[in-house]
């Protein structure tokens, strides 16, 4: 795949005399993910390419989208995709045909995985049931907190809970209702912990609220509340989050969910078995893909490569023909042997045991040869990482 | 020349009493500076003396007055340099009393005044700054009247900045300085009593001829550093230097005789001729005796060969400075380094960083203790990492010292609480006039280190001054405190202190550290110990998280920099006791003992 694939990639003259390395992805998975920076509102503590005013760009970004992804599978060497991940931004921002025309530009293999990222409020029916019928497999909604205090911390206004209250029910359980009807195989949710307004009471209340569900999320996200660089939060040090309240929150949510069957997959990721993302497997196993959209990443083969970061100019660069790629990365021998180990020993797959020999013994499990971290040692990944050992590892 | 005609003085002076203004009016009076090369502080040479108005290396000028040669000599203006005033007035006759009228005597003027009689000086007093509003000349020219007998009515009133009466002080030295008194026949002595590096000329010393002559080529025998060098020039300064074939009895100039090294040349040294040598050198030649000591370190280590380089380069300059290699588990390698006071301390730091371009960190300053162990020897210790174990100690001597503090009335009470806080003891007190007052105590050198003179001026809106002299050793309760990092002690905090403020030190140094050190991945105990036995503990908590929430196809890139940058900083964390130390934490909980 490598080479024809590295030329629509914008190489550099370096990079062309590069004696090409045989591929390593074979038949190995191969991902797409597709970019969608549109939202209603911004939340107060998102640093993400999105944004709430370019409405009027959609029909010509979806163009745009599907022909990077022409052109990209028009060089004839990529493998179809076994999964596919709409994020953002708003995926159900848009309108469901647009979102249905990107996909089906792209090339799927047989049992694909495709998941889009979901607003609660864009959640009706028939959004879900174009989506479904168009190939989507997997639904990921981002409800972030069941209260509306915390919600009002986190600067995110929701309007799905009024048509949760036409229901009766709480808006996990709409959601777990709509997509009971539509049939979806999976589906996941995203919380967020640690804002300023919630109580620990709150945590085990909207923890129990969606676990204890008679059709519980199979799949959950939980984010610890990050203060990023320019957003409206970080601006705002009375909404700070405590490392330390994070800390027991996580903790508390790491022993609750395995109590109910939940696995722990990566740090901020649980699965029923069965259900873990294969999508995001592919991100943590330095395995194959091709971002599409303004903003978005690629990796192939230790290279890195990104896009334009606002959708008018990633727009204008697919219209005239030249390159959307606003910057790459090939990765030396020694990066890539870094950043496998990093990226996996946040996952339950861990590291081989020589590649962790200083960790403390209380944060780390050793078996059958593998370092993997315990909830305490997860919660200080940044640390076990800088004591990383490469070159010893293989 | 005829010594009749000669008139060597120097000005005592305060900081800021117009010292510098003075000689400038004099160069400019006689015509010794063309008026388009004049500048202010003429005299001092070093950037340093001009933005401190303080003199630290002794200058010296030949001006003439009325068909007299007059030798200005500049004396270094601060307490620590006491030793080179010594030398300074030793080299001289007379001395002119330089008094701001606004102000009053001040300590270290009256010290220096006290020496300057010791060595049978002339005093030429004169009260400067009286076209000040707030000059109080009636009331100052009767405080000097009473503590040094000078009769209030000889005593001038000047203006160093307008000029005014300076022609009639330069009258009055000529009338009543002496003399010298040497003789040409008489076998050669000259003392030496500053010395400084030029790099192209290697060191040239300043030189007052007692007895006998010098002349350009001969062999001089330096008498107490034992060496023989040949005369390559000698001069005058004028204050330009103007190279002449002979100095002789009673004259001040300069001598440059190939050498190397200024530690060779000191102050007090005297110069005979190697062909007929003196029969006894001058009297009052001290070895320089450093009092104040600490480790001064590079902040980055790759530093430390220009460090030395410079220390080497430095001590070229200032033989009274010392230093030698050290090493700090928390700092690295290093220096110890002995200092005359803490200004001089101060200087050479600040002369250091910006002569050199370094950046260094120093440790608190210590004192030489003394302590005498249980099996009858004696141990001189100037790190306190040196002090042996307690239990082969009997006791424990610190030098004392006399200050003599000259404060306004006003500000008894706080001056007094000030010095009993600080363990001294009150040994006279007397009443200048009705507004001023002399405190004079004996306190331990330890507790004047630690910002006795900031505290002193910030108490008395500046207005007290201070002097001081050694006043040999004496035995106090005195412990080391310890300062541990995961029951490791971090060299650098050690510190000798008295018994009885040993807790609060330790309680000050362990809230600092555990705001300093960052948390670790356990639980770390900061303890301040003494011996076996912990006075202070404070625990930085285990951190409980460092961790990206998110890690998707975005994120990599981005993460893997900062984990990248991660693991290059903690190569760079000292490592105590199994506790990752950022360098900064110690520099830091170093500065905020400043």
């Amino acid at each position: 795949m490598t080479a024809g694939y590295a030329a629509y990639a914008q190489p550099s003259a370096r990079e062309m005399r590069r004696q090409v390395p045989t591929s390593r992805s074979g038949g190995s998975p191969f991902g797409v993910y597709v970019h969608i920076p549109f939202c209603r509102e911004r939340c107060d503590y998102c640093a993400f390419a999105t944004y709430s005013d370019r409405d009027h760009l959609m029909r010509s970004y979806v163009e745009a989208c599907v022909e990077e992804i022409e052109r990209a599978y028009g060089s004839g060497d990529l493998p179809p995709a076994s999964s596919v991940f709409f994020g953002g931004g708003t995926p159900s921002r848009l309108p469901p045909e647009d979102l249905v025309t990107i996909l089906r530009a792209i090339p799927l293999k047989e049992g694909a995985e495709v998941t889009v990222e979901c607003n609660p409020e864009d959640a009706q029916i028939e959004r879900l049931s174009v989506y479904a019928s168009a190939g989507v497999t997997r639904m990921s909604f981002g409800v972030e907190s069941t209260l509306e205090h915390v919600l009002a911390t986190l600067g995110r206004t929701s309007s799905a809970s009024e048509r949760a209250d036409e229901t009766g029910g709480s808006v996990p359980e709409m959601l777990a209702d709509d997509v009971r009807q539509v049939g979806f195989k999976s589906w996941n949710l995203d919380l967020i912990y640690g804002a300023a307004s919630e109580t620990h009471e709150d945590w085990h209340d909207v923890l129990v609220g969606v676990v204890s569900m008679s059709c519980p999320p199979p799949h959950l996200s939980l984010y610890a509340l990050t203060v990023e660089l320019g957003t409206p939060l970080a601006s705002d040090p009375s909404r700070y989050p405590d490392d330390d309240v994070q800390a027991e929150r996580y903790e508390y949510a790491s022993a609750f969910l395995s109590a109910h069957g939940y696995v722990w997959e990566e740090i901020s990721n649980w699965a029923l078995p069965g259900h873990a993302c294969r999508h995001n497997d592919l991100y943590w196993s330095q395995g194959n893909y091709l971002g599409v959209g303004s903003g978005a990443h690629s990796h192939v083969d230790g290279r890195r490569w990104w896009n334009m970061r606002t959708p008018e100019r990633y727009i204008r660069a697919i219209k005239t023909g030249s390159s959307p790629v606003a910057g790459e990365e090939t990765l030396s021998e020694a990066e890539r042997e870094f950043e496998e180990l990093a990226l996996s020993l946040r996952t339950r797959r861990g590291v081989p045991e020589s590649a962790l020999p200083t960790a403390p013994a209380d944060l780390v499990l050793r078996e059958g040869g593998r370092a993997v971290l315990n909830v305490r040692g997860r919660l200080v990944a940044n640390d076990l990482t800088a004591r990383l050992v490469t070159g010893a590892a293989l | 020349m005829d010594t009749a005609l000669i008139r060597n003085f120097s000005i005592i002076s305060h900081v800021d009493h117009g010292k510098s203004t003075l000689s400038d009016r004099i160069l400019e009076l006689t015509g010794a500076v063309d008026p388009r090369f004049m500048r202010e502080q003429y005299l001092d040479s070093m950037d340093l003396e001009r933005e401190r108005g303080i003199t630290i290396k002794a200058q010296n000028v030949r001006v003439v007055h009325r068909g007299h040669v007059l030798h200005l000599i500049d004396t270094p203006g601060h307490v620590d340099f006491g030793y080179e005033v010594s030398r300074s007035l030793a080299a001289c006759e007379g001395a002119v009393l330089l008094v701001d009228a606004s102000q009053g005597i001040q300590a270290q003027t009256l010290a220096n005044c006290y020496q300057a009689m010791e060595h049978d000086l002339e005093i030429v007093a004169a009260l400067n700054k009286i076209d000040l509003l707030a000059a109080d000349p009636e009331r100052c020219a009767a405080e000097i009247e009473k503590v040094l007998g000078l009769p209030a009515d000889e005593i001038l009133r000047i203006s160093a900045k307008t000029g005014d009466g300076v022609g009639t002080l330069l009258d009055a030295v000529i009338e009543r300085v002496p003399p010298p008194s040497g003789r040409r026949t008489s076998a050669t002595r000259a003392l030496i009593f500053d010395s400084s590096y030029d790099q192209y000329r290697g060191v040239v010393s300043s030189i007052r001829v007692f007895d006998g002559t010098i002349s350009t080529g001969e062999r001089l025998r330096f008498m107490q550093a034992g060496a023989v060098h040949d005369v390559e020039e000698i001069g005058v300064r004028t204050p330009d230097s103007v190279a002449v074939d002979e100095l002789g009895p009673g004259e001040v100039g300069y001598l440059i005789a190939g050498i190397k090294n200024v530690g060779e040349a000191r102050s007090g040294e005297t110069v005979t001729r190697a062909s007929a040598p003196a029969a006894e050198p001058l009297a009052g030649y001290r070895d320089p005796k450093p009092m104040v000591f600490c480790g001064i370190y590079p902040i980055d280590g790759d530093q430390l060969p220009f460090l030395r380089d410079a220390l080497d380069r430095l001590k070229l300059n200032d033989s009274s400075f010392t230093f030698e290699p050290e090493s700090s588990r928390a700092l690295g390698f290093g220096f110890r380094c002995g200092f005359l006071g803490l200004l001089h301390m101060e200087i050479v730091r600040e002369r250091l960083e910006r002569e050199f371009d370094l950046s260094l960190i120093a440790t608190a300053p210590s004192v030489a203790y003394r302590a005498y162990l249980t099996d009858g020897s004696d141990v001189d210790v100037d790190n306190p990492v040196d002090l042996p174990e307690a239990s082969r100690i009997d006791h424990v001597d610190e030098p004392m010292l006399d200050i003599t503090i000259l404060t306004p009335a006003q500000y008894t009470g706080t001056v007094m609480e000030l010095c009993q806080a600080r363990r001294a003891e009150l040994s006279r007190m007397e009443y200048l006039s009705p507004e001023r007052l002399e405190l004079v105590y004996r306190i331990p050198l330890a507790e004047v280190v630690k910002d006795f003179f900031d505290q002193l001026k910030s108490r008395t809106k500046g207005y007290a001054s201070l002097d001081y002299e050694p006043a040999g050793y004496s035995t106090a309760n005195l412990v080391r405190v310890d300062l541990l990092i995961n029951h490791v002690p971090v060299d650098a905090f050690s510190t000798i202190v008295h018994r009885s403020s040993a807790d609060n030190y330790g309680r000050r140094m362990t809230e600092k550290l555990r705001e300093l050190i960052p948390r670790q991945l356990f639980d770390v105990p900061i303890q301040a110990a003494i011996g076996g036995r912990v006075v202070a503990r404070e625990t930085v908590k285990a951190k409980r998280k460092d961790v990206l929430a998110k890690c998707y196809g975005g994120d990599i890139t981005r993460k893997r920099k900062l984990l990248e940058r991660q693991k290059e900083g903690k190569k760079k964390m000292k490592n105590i006791g199994r506790v990752e130390v950022p360098q900064e934490a110690f520099i830091s909980a170093l500065r905020l003992e400043d």
